[in-house]
Parts: C-alpha cells; structure tokens; sequence
C-alpha cells in the first residue's frame, strides 16, 4: 500500500527537524506574543512593538530567502525579480486593506484617498472583490503564481538560463516597477497604499492584532519549512538538483525540465506573495520601491549569507543580514552601502556556502 | 542704471532723424484707449522708419514717457527730449509717467517692432525677424513686409517673409489675395499655420469656395509635412538613444563575450568617466578658462583611462577569483557597484553635479520647421562611430584583438596554442571597462551626472547584449540602434513607461525565436 500523502509530506521532516521547529513555535507563537501582550510596559520582559514589528518583518523576509532558495539553491536558477512577486502580494492584500478603510480616509469617500485625488468616480474594474478577504487571499497566491506561471512558462521553454535568466527577471520588475509607480495604473503611483486602519474590522495597531500577524508570519515560515523540506527530498526535489548540477543530461535521460523548473519557481513566486501580505500590514505600507531591483537583489544576498542549499540557512541569512542593517542605517548611515557591498563581495569570495557552510567545516575541523 | 544706458544709446542713435516722425502719431501712443496706441503703433510699424523702431523698443522697455498734457518724450540722463522732433525739452516736465502697456498691445509691439527689423542691415536680424513673423502676423504688416520682400535678396529670408506675407493676407477681403496666401503656405511646415488655416475652411466664416477647398487641401499637405517631419525627428531621437545604448553595451558584450560574466557595476563605470568629465571641467575651469569649450576633448582619454583603471583592478582583484561561477560574479559585482555609487557620494555629495555643454554642441540645426537637431546628440552620434570604428580597428587588426576574438570563441583551445588567457582577460575587461568611460562622458553631455545614474543602464544594455547575439560587434550596432528606434517610435505612441514595458516583452518573444540573438557565432558549441 501506498504511504498517504500527508505522511510522506510529515516525514519527509526528520526528529531533530521538528524538535527545532516546535522550539520555534514555542518562541514565536507563545513566548514573544505573550510578553508583548501581558507583560507591563516597564517591565525589562516586556517585548515592545518596535521587537514585534521588526521581528514580524524578518520572519516575511526570511519566507522570500526560503523560496529564493528552493529556485536558486535547489535548482540553480538565480532570480533577481522575486522583489516583484512580494510586493505583488503585499499589493493585493493592501487592496483589502485600502477598501477595509471604509469611509475613514481623509476625503471621507467610499473609495481610496488616492482615487479621489485622481477624481475617479468609481473603483475600476480590477479592484472588483477587493472588499472580501477571501478573494484577497486568493490573489495573494494566485497573482504572484499566474505572473511567475506565465513568464517562467516562456523563458523556460526557450531555456533562457544562468546570468540571461537573472537579468530577464530584474528587467521583468524593473518594468513592474516603472508601472506601478504611473498613477493611471490604479495603485496608488508613488505613494502606493497606506494608513491601513484595519483588517477583519479589528483596530490594524492594537497590541493584540500585531501579535496574531507575528504569530501567523511565524507560522508561514514553519509551513515553508516544512513544505520546503518535503520538495528538496522527494524524487521531485532530485530531478530538479541533477537540473541544476547538469541540465543537458537529465534531458537525455528523458526528462522534461521544463515541468521541473516552472513548478518549483511557481511555487517559489506564491510563497513570496504569502510573505508579502503578511509584510504589508506589520509595515503598514506597500509602495513600488519594493519592486526596485536593489531589493530582489538583496533577497540574493540574505539566501547566500545563510547558506545555500539548505534551508535553515536563509532563515539565518534573512535575520542577520537584517539585524544588521535595521543597527548599521541608524548608526552609520553612510556606511550601511559601503557593508552590504562588501558583504556581497566577501560571501561570495571566501563564503561560497554561507554561514551554514562554515559552522559545518568548523564542525569537520573539530571533528578531525 | 542699465536702462538708462539703453535710452541714451537708443537716443543716440534716434537723434539724427527723429523729426521724420508724425507728431499726431506718436501723441497718439499716449493716449488712454488700447485700441487709439494700438492704431498708433500699426501706423509707425508700416512707417518703415528706423526712428520708428527706436521709439517703439523704447515704449516696449517702458522708457517712453508721457506728461499729464499728453505731450510724450524720452528722458536719457537729465534732459527731456521731444519723442517726435528729438529736440531737446527745456524746461523739462515736472509731472510725467512711462507709458502703460498691457499683453495686448505688448504683442502689437512686437509685431511692429519685427516688422521694422526686417529692413535691418545686418542679415541675423532680418533673419531673426523673419522668424518671429511666422505667427500672428497681421494684415496692417502687409505693406512693410511687401517692401522688405522686395529689398531682400537672401533666399532663404525672402521665403519666411513669404510666409509671413502670405499669413498677413490671409485677412485681406480680396478672395483673389486670400487664395494665392493659402496657396503659398500649403508650403510651410509649421503646426501654427494649419490652425491659421482652420477657420478658412469653414462655410461661416470664408464666403469664396475656391478659397475653402484651396485651404483644405493647403492643411492637408501642411500635415503630411509635419507627419514626415515628425517621423525623421524620431528616427533621429531613436538613432541618438540607441547610440547611447551602445556606448554602455559596446564594453558589456566584450567583458560578458570573452569573459562570459555579466558586470553589474558596468553603470558604475559609465558614471565613473561621467565624474571624470566633470571633473577635467572643473580643472578646465581653475586652470585654463581660455580653453574651457574643448574640456570634452580632454576628457575622452582620461575618462577612458580612469575607468579602465578602474576596471582592471576590479578584474585582478574580484572577478578573476570567480571564474566558472557566473551567477556569484553577477552578486558580487552589483556588491562592487554599491560600493562605487557610496564612493562617488562621499566624494562628490549625493547631488547631482552640473556639466556644462561647450559652447560648440549647444543650439541645433533646424532640418525643417519643427524639426531641429541638437548639437549635442549629433555629437554624440559621430562619437559613436568614432568610438565603434576604433574598437573595429582594434579587433580586427590589432594582436590583442585577435587573442580577445580566441578567447571568446573557444578559451581552453587559445590557451592551448599559447595565448595568455590571463592577460587577456583582464585587458579585455579594462578595455571593457574604458569603453563604459567614453560613454559616460557623452552621457554627461546629455545626461544628469549623479552617483546612481548609472543603475538605469545596465537593464538596457544586456538587453542589446542578448539581443546582438554573444561577443558580436555587428549584432550589438544593430540590437542598440533598433532598441533605440522601437523604444522611441513607442513613446511616441503610447508613452515612456508601456514603451519600456513592450520593448521587454519585444524582447521576450524575441529571444524564444532566437536564443542565440541577432547574430549568432557560426560553428558547434556544446553548453556545460
């Protein structure tokens, strides 16, 4: 008999792997929720908003180094536009968000300030929907899917791959980016959406809604974990491995590695999108800036910190590449480009695999 | 102080023969009605009167005054002089005012104004004149323009009075006049006259049919001049954007054709001989202000060295180490471009830094009315061709083209034969780099000089890359230029930004046709 889906999919996670992980849950879905929501202000245990907030925001960060991972680490395809495929999450649930102001906007209208700074009369069509969380939902998967679908679906058929594959991807949001930032198109230009008020009808900024977004960020990384896992040691997660190590071969074997590619790099795109609506309202701001290639390059860069080819390793990567940066641009301003560039330089010169890479050879070392 | 200088050069050079003017005519320029000046001003512009026009840029400079009594008179320094007769006021008014003009009669002026101009010595001011005659030309100046006509004996002044003329009379009440008007400017190419021409193929306000259909059809090749001219005006904006992208893809397809990376901070080194140029301006400047025109020229090799320099150093030092690891080279090189844009703001300040054009690229030639080429960009397309034919020269005929050449096409098999692929390498890439140099210095030229202006270019340029086809000359002139052309024709069509976002789709589709570019390298090769 055939083991069950949901078995395999379970087991595929080792002992030591969900011990870690329900460490994790108890960190992030007990402990921090609960020191920042019962714990007096004044008291050193309490976690404050600013602990929560840029927390909230690395767990999102590191969800996209996960999916870049499991499409550059997994199956050598380096993506300098997975930028686009989080801010178009972000982008379709701060639709929601918008439409959840209500009548609270500072004209008073039934639709969104910047609509009626454009004179618009009514939504367009495309904001059809955007009212239900449901819908919205939906389009967080299903708009950074459909784009990933069909654009993979083209440059892989053609097997456009390495540095023109990289270049296409940072052309692809740099357009986006140039679209979103019109005002015609219908997001908000510039200033794209902000000033959420909240979701579900409960208060966007109370104590209690930002400790669920946390606890539920937290939760999405898990499940990219774990789904994470199940791909890169299923059959499937090995094709793709010998793609990445040589293409040519697998498809004299007889393989189609188009079906390969286009299915982890969909998936890859969605997961993005998860972490951008759970980003958008800890930030409270979605704007075309998030689609500037700079950003997906960075996304590049927390994967590599970390380590390739493993999955605690972006996780890693996101956190530390970010603590940095969230201590560097208050102390040193001038200085946070002159470090990440380096850091560019310095990991992938002499840290090929990352932090993981390195504890691993320090272990080897001891070892021996 | 200024203004008194002009009148008194004005007064000199009126005194002669101020007592040819009518001294009704010019009480009458101080009157309190608009229309009684205007009629005024009408009556001196036809005069044909030098003296005329000194008054008139008098009264347009609000010099020409007035007294209470309506007398009128200029007062250089201390001493009244009559407006009419130039005889010198004694004792001079107590109580006076300049006299007041309002928009309307301010254009009136400066009709009359360019009407008496026309019958000027000097050929730039009949020229200038001319000019300002092709709109708004009213039927009172059908006379003097008739003279001035008759008096001209440049050909290409004779036809803008022509026009202007023609414009004049298109009020005329003679159908006969109106028609033979229409007739001559169905000749001009000029957006304003089509609307001067509008109302005259209207029933209700043109009674003669002959006029009417004469008027049409003038509009109708009035416009097929504009689409012709519009069409050349993009194909040159499309020829000068896509030089710009060669310059910044020329160096990006030897580096990426030999050396099969892409470098990211190729931006960086396009801004780098930018600064350069700005740079060899300012020396200029301190230096030697006398030569300050030809600072361009002096940039061109400093700014090829300097960011050749530049180059090298990061090859020997960064991107060597890298070889076989194209995906890391890309991430490490944008790392290195970080750090050249944090670099140049911390030398320079985050602002942008003003270049100046020499004085020999600005202006332009005006190939036909509404069309005019700008020196600059015309500049920059010889440039282009000046820079394309050295690296011809360079890959065809020299040693260190022939090893770049081996190298791109097979690298194990050039080393085997004895080629230094080392050296090579990083003189390709230097050679690369300078390239990027000499396009930042024709970028100066038309471009904002900043730290980050480089980023915007990279995209563009492997677009031109991949499009030419790998460590192709040819594909890369021809990528760059219809990149430039298509990217123009659909601004002009549906604005920059679908335009930007269709050239990416363009070449999408393109490259699932042709993977291998425009212009593939003829012969086996095997991928892995």
């Amino acid at each position: 008999m055939r083991t069950p889906f949901i078995v395999r999919f379970l087991d595929a996670t080792p002992r030591s792997g969900w011990i870690a992980l329900g460490l994790f849950a108890a960190v992030t879905l007990v402990l921090m929720p609960a020191l920042h929501l019962f714990v007096p202000e004044d008291s050193p245990f309490h976690v404050s908003t600013y602990v929560i907030t840029l927390t909230g925001k690395i767990l999102c960060y590191a969800i996209v180094a996960v999916a870049m991972d499991l499409i550059w680490g997994y199956a050598g395809i380096l993506s300098l536009g997975h930028g686009l495929f989080f801010a178009l999450g972000g982008y379709a649930f701060g639709m929601y968000l918008m439409r959840q102001i209500g009548r609270d906007g500072s004209y008073q209208s039934d639709l969104p300030d910047f609509m009626v700074f454009l004179d618009w009369k009514e939504l367009p069509w495309y904001w059809t929907g955007s009212d239900s969380i449901l819908w919205s939902l939906f389009l967080v998967l299903a708009l950074p899917g459909l784009v990933a679908y069909v654009f993979g679906w083209f440059a892989f058929r053609s097997r456009i791959k390495g540095v023109y594959f990289s270049i296409i991807t940072q052309a692809l949001t740099f357009a986006a980016m140039l679209l979103f930032f019109r005002n015609e198109t219908g997001f908000g230009g510039n200033n794209g959406f902000t000033d959420f008020k909240r979701i579900l009808g409960y208060d966007i900024t109370a104590p209690e809604m930002r400790a669920a977004l946390f606890a539920l960020s937290a939760l999405a990384l898990m499940g990219t974990l774990v789904l994470g896992r199940y791909l890169t040691t299923s059959k499937f997660g090995r094709v793709l491995a010998a793609i990445r190590d040589a293409e040519s071969r697998v498809m004299f074997i007889g393989y189609n590695p188009l079906h390969y590619k286009l299915f982890i790099w969909t998936v890859s795109a969605m997961l993005c999108g998860i972490a951008g609506a759970l980003y958008v309202p800890q930030v409270g701001i979605i704007n075309p800036g998030e689609m500037s290639p700079a950003n997906s390059i960075e996304i590049a860069i927390w994967t590599a910190v970390g380590g390739r080819g493993t999955l605690i390793g972006p996780v890693i990567g996101a956190g530390l590449v970010n603590l940095f940066k969230s201590f560097f641009t208050v102390a040193f301003p001038e200085y946070w480009l002159f470090f990440l560039g380096a850091l560019f330089v310095a990991v992938t010169l002499w840290l090929p695999e990352g932090v993981v890479g390195l504890w691993k050879r320090l272990r080897a070392r001891r070892a021996a | 102080m200024k203004s008194t200088l002009f009148s008194l050069l004005l007064w000199f050079l009126a005194l002669p023969a101020l007592a040819a003017l009518d001294p009704g005519v010019v009480r009458q320029l101080a009157a309190e009605d608009s229309d009684d000046k205007i009629t005024a001003i009408r009556q001196l512009g036809a005069s044909g009167d030098a003296d005329a026009l000194a008054l008139l840029k008098a009264l347009a400079d609000d010099a020409l005054l007035t007294t209470p009594d309506g007398r009128v008179f200029l007062m250089p320094e201390d001493t009244a002089l009559d407006a009419a007769t130039g005889a010198a006021i004694d004792p001079a008014p107590e109580e006076y005012e300049s006299i007041s003009i309002n928009n309307r009669i301010r254009a009136e002026l400066a009709n009359a104004i360019a009407g008496l101009r026309l019958l000027s010595a000097e050929r730039a001011t009949r020229l200038a004149a001319a000019r300002e005659l092709q709109s708004n030309t009213g039927i009172e100046l059908v006379p003097i323009l008739e003279r001035a006509q008759s008096l001209e004996n440049d050909a290409a002044i004779r036809k803008l009075l022509g026009f202007a003329l023609a414009q004049a009379n298109l009020a005329s009440p003679d159908p006969a006049i109106r028609l033979a008007a229409v007739n001559v400017l169905a000749d001009s190419a000029n957006p304003a006259t089509r609307n001067l021409l509008l109302p005259l193929t209207d029933a209700a306000t043109e009674s003669d049919p002959a006029v009417r259909e004469a008027a049409a059809d003038a509009i109708r090749a009035i416009e097929s001049h504009l689409v012709i001219g519009q069409l050349l005006g993009q194909i040159f904006s499309g020829l000068s954007l896509g030089s710009i992208l060669l310059l910044a893809a020329l160096g990006l397809a030897i580096t990426y054709g030999v050396m099969g990376v892409i470098n990211m901070a190729h931006g960086e080194l396009l801004m780098i001989g930018a600064y350069t140029t700005y740079f060899i301006q300012t020396l200029f400047r301190a230096h030697l202000p006398e030569w300050l025109d030809w600072y361009v020229l002096a940039a061109i090799p400093a700014a090829f060295a300097t960011a050749a320099l530049v180059g090298m150093l990061l090859e020997r030092t960064v991107i060597r180490r890298l070889y076989g690891r194209p995906l890391e080279t890309l991430l490490a090189t944008w790392g290195l471009s970080l750090i050249l844009i944090q670099a140049a703001r911390v030398l320079f300040g985050a602002q942008n830094v003003e270049v100046a054009n020499p004085a020999w690229m600005s202006g332009g030639v005006e190939l036909m009315a509404g069309l005019v080429l700008p020196w600059n960009r015309i500049a920059i397309i010889g440039f282009t061709l000046f820079v394309l034919g050295l690296m011809w020269a360079l890959m065809q005929k020299t040693r260190l083209g022939l090893f770049v050449r081996a190298v791109t096409q097979n690298r194990p098999m050039a080393g085997c034969v004895g080629v230094p692929t080392g050296r090579v390498d990083t003189l390709a890439f230097g050679l690369g780099a300078g390239i990027a140099g000499l396009g930042g210095v024709a970028l100066s030229q038309i471009a904002n000089v900043g730290p980050d202006m480089g980023q915007g270019y990279i995209v563009d340029s492997f677009l031109v890359v991949v499009l030419g086809g790998v460590g192709q000359l040819a594909g890369a002139v021809w990528a760059a230029l219809g990149l430039g052309v298509v990217t123009k024709f659909l601004e002009g069509w549906s604005g920059a930004v679908i335009a930007k976002i269709v050239v990416l789709l363009i070449v999408i589709v393109f490259i699932q046709k042709r993977p291998q570019g425009l212009f593939a390298l003829k012969g086996r090769f095997v991928e892995n």
